[in-house]
């Protein structure tokens, strides 16, 4: 897998093989192999393109709403960095979004006097509940958690259905300080996307300048290996799921303040529209790669994309189909990379220099 | 897939030799297969019995007409996740393959024939798209098809948006939901099976099917004993792809409509049926025969559930738990085992 990763300073990634080719790279492939940068220019000429044709895109509240629309999805995308890169996967965030989202408005429908912060940490704890035990069947099971998080993407959705049976909980009950959480904003920045930030900022630097953060992109890149240095794949690997489960349970929090009206079905599907932005953000999607970063602007642009088609009047039903079309894109250039990657290393061994 | 190193192989099934004491267990659970035919007999008797509606010919066509677009997908599922690959894409291309034969009917005014012929190339084509970018381009299944699922499902809403097509000629539509003259059976399950025993006999009787299960295992190893690795995958994506087109004319007149999401959802519950049949997500592992039976025991189950008055989405609990049973439970059979053999062997240095 090519190293569009880290950008880290070479002192920091003990575990990641250096690239002493670095300085002798081509400028546009240097570009393109930084992913963070390619993403922003992509995401930049989306948004001159669409402002160009309607100038109402880059008005103070359709900005608003496009970070409102993707602060929950850069949450879920960053938890996600963490699981793929330790070479595993975790598809049952959409189903704990929604457990949670759905444990949140019942807990103000049968307590309204709770203060929305007590709501929040036992949203976040349940999150980190349903990760342990994903965490926990994968440890006992020793299989791929792409099998597990299947499982449990069901078994939690079930629960999910079967506590709602039918019912809907409406922002009427839920406290008006709690909604406002949702919608607010401070200097023209929604609340949301503020925390979306605190989110990227933390895992991100965690996972660029923490030892045990390197430690996962090494588990990632071979296990084995991993293991025979002395890293605790599995308590790492266990410790990945648990986040992930309450940075899922966080977003399941915001998804109720932000919407308000919920059922047992929110949050369906939104598994694969994760993976595919933290895909789309040059995360590896078999380890050892990627960012917090490149999986928030994947997260991002994903989220534009669907707001300049309306703007641009194309056919809402095309914006799936472009998001497919950047995932294959997005692997086809970190294989393009990696090949040429390769290449060059071949070649310079060959000649012994 | 490239998961596979990040744990322990899984212990295989077949235990130590000489350990007596557990050789009614091993006949037991040894066999995957032979497990979840002993549960799907144990439901099917249970729910005969307790659930009121349950045996009847009526029941019975439903729980089958509602099993073939599983059934059929997991034919081609299985040979894909023996050779250690998954398309996670199958679903998109019923949906597409739907949608494209209703515009083909409601605008082009071919003949029905002809626009089945036109779809199942279509789904054919689909999956040779997948299959390029697996093989062709050397990139993780996991991750091409979950792109494709995007991609397939977007522009089969491309083609219909939001619109249904409806108005399928009555004869065909009464036609795949019809029942073998005499009997509660739909006439769709006699291609279903016939398709099913090629499958197997590929699969299980023929070089090339003992060539996915050494490609699953090791693909250089396979690909070093003289077996096209790239080759053979790729018309494995092809085949899927056309199944599902299949699926996809069975789906639209079975239901008269033709909307852009037909299926959706239904690739998790195929891959699920195909490794609660015991087949391996590492590759490698894995027979047809199983698969089959775990289609059926998930079909059942739902169906039986479904008619015991459980809430039909509640119902995702019983397909989770099964699965993450089916991958749990063999693993700690199999450590149970061993430490008791562990024990043993220690007792005679002991004494």
């Amino acid at each position: 897998m090519s190293r569009t990763d880290t950008g880290a300073p070479e002192r920091a990634t003990g575990n990641a093989p250096t690239d002493p080719d670095r300085p002798r790279r081509g400028l546009t492939e240097r570009l393109l192999a930084v992913r963070e940068l390619s993403l922003l220019i992509a995401l930049g000429l989306l948004v001159l393109v669409t402002t160009v044709r309607n100038d109402r895109f880059l008005s103070g509240q359709s900005v608003k709403d496009l970070l409102l629309g993707c602060a929950i999805l850069v949450i879920l995308a960053v938890g996600q960095t963490l699981v793929i890169v330790t070479r595993n996967v975790d598809l049952s965030v959409g189903s704990i979004l929604g457990l949670v989202a759905f444990a949140t408005g019942s807990l103000f429908l049968s307590a309204p006097g709770t203060p929305w912060p007590l709501a929040l940490v036992l949203g976040v704890a349940l999150g980190a509940l349903c990760g342990v035990v994903n965490g926990g069947l994968i440890a006992v099971a020793r299989v791929p958690a792409l099998v597990i998080t299947l499982g449990t993407l069901y078994a939690f959705r079930g629960v999910d259905y079967y506590w709602a049976s039918g019912r809907q909980i409406n922002a009427a009950d839920m406290p008006p300080s709690f909604l406002r959480l949702g919608n607010q904003t401070v200097l023209g920045v929604p609340v949301l996307f503020l925390v979306a930030l605190v989110v990227v900022a933390a895992v991100g630097f965690y996972l660029r300048s923490y030892r045990s953060g390197r430690e996962l992109y090494a588990i990632g890149s071979e296990p084995a290996a991993a293991r025979l240095s002395g890293i605790p794949v599995g308590r790492r690997v266990f410790a990945v799921f648990v986040a992930n489960g309450a940075l899922a349970g966080l977003a399941g929090v915001l998804y109720a303040a932000r919407f308000g009206t919920l059922d047992a079905a929110a949050g369906t599907g939104l598994e694969l529209q994760v993976v595919a932005a933290a895909v789309v953000g040059g995360v590896a999607i078999f380890g050892g790669s990627g960012s917090a970063y490149g999986a928030a602007l994947g997260a991002v642009l994903l989220t534009t994309i669907g707001s300049s088609l309306a703007v641009l009047r194309i056919d809402p039903f095309w914006q799936q189909a472009v998001v497919g079309a950047l995932i294959l894109a997005a692997i086809g250039l970190d294989r393009l990379l990696a090949l040429r990657v390769a290449a060059r290393l071949r070649g310079r061994s060959a000649h012994g220099a | 897939m490239a998961h596979d190193s990040l744990y322990a192989a899984p212990p295989t099934v077949e235990a130590e030799p000489g350990a007596g004491r557990l050789a009614t267990l091993r006949g037991l659970l040894g066999s995957w297969d032979a497990a979840v035919v002993a549960a799907l007999v144990v439901v099917v008797l249970v729910a005969g019995l307790t659930v009121e509606n349950f045996a009847t010919g009526r029941n019975a066509q439903f729980l089958l007409l509602d099993l073939v677009p599983l059934a059929l997908i997991a034919l081609p599922m299985t040979l894909i996740v023996i050779t250690g690959e998954i398309d996670l894409s199958v679903a998109s291309m019923v949906g597409l393959c739907s949608t494209l034969m209703g515009q083909l009917w409601l605008s082009s005014g071919l003949s029905l024939e002809l626009i089945c012929v036109l779809v199942v190339l279509l789904g054919a084509v689909l999956g040779a798209v997948n299959g390029l970018f697996v093989t062709g381009f050397g990139l993780p299944s996991l991750a091409v098809t979950i792109g494709t699922l995007a991609l397939y499902r977007g522009l089969s809403f491309v083609v219909l948006g939001d619109q249904a097509v409806a108005d399928f000629p009555a004869d065909w539509t009464a036609a795949v939901v019809r029942n073998i003259p005499g009997t509660s059976i739909p006439v769709v399950l006699v291609p279903l099976l016939l398709l099913a025993l090629v499958f197997g006999v590929v699969l299980h009787a023929t070089p090339a099917g003992r060539a996915l299960y050494a490609m699953g295992n090791n693909d250089q190893a396979a690909t070093f004993t003289g077996v096209s690795v790239a080759r053979t995958k790729f018309w494995l994506f092809v085949v899927s792809g056309a199944v599902c087109g299949l699926v996809g004319i069975f789906w639209t007149l079975r239901y008269a409509s033709a909307r852009g999401d037909n299926a959706t959802g239904l690739e998790l519950t195929v891959v699920t049926a195909v490794l609660l049949g015991g087949v391996s997500i590492f590759g490698g592992r894995g027979a047809l025969l199983g698969v089959l039976a775990g289609v059926l025991l998930l079909g059942v189950l739902r169906n039986a559930l479904q008619l015991a008055d459980v809430d039909a989405n509640a119902l995702t609990i019983v397909t989770g738990t099964l699965l993450i049973a089916s991958v749990v439970l063999p693993n700690a059979v199999a450590d149970i085992r061993a430490r008791l053999h562990r024990r043993r062997q220690r007792q005679p240095v002991a004494s």
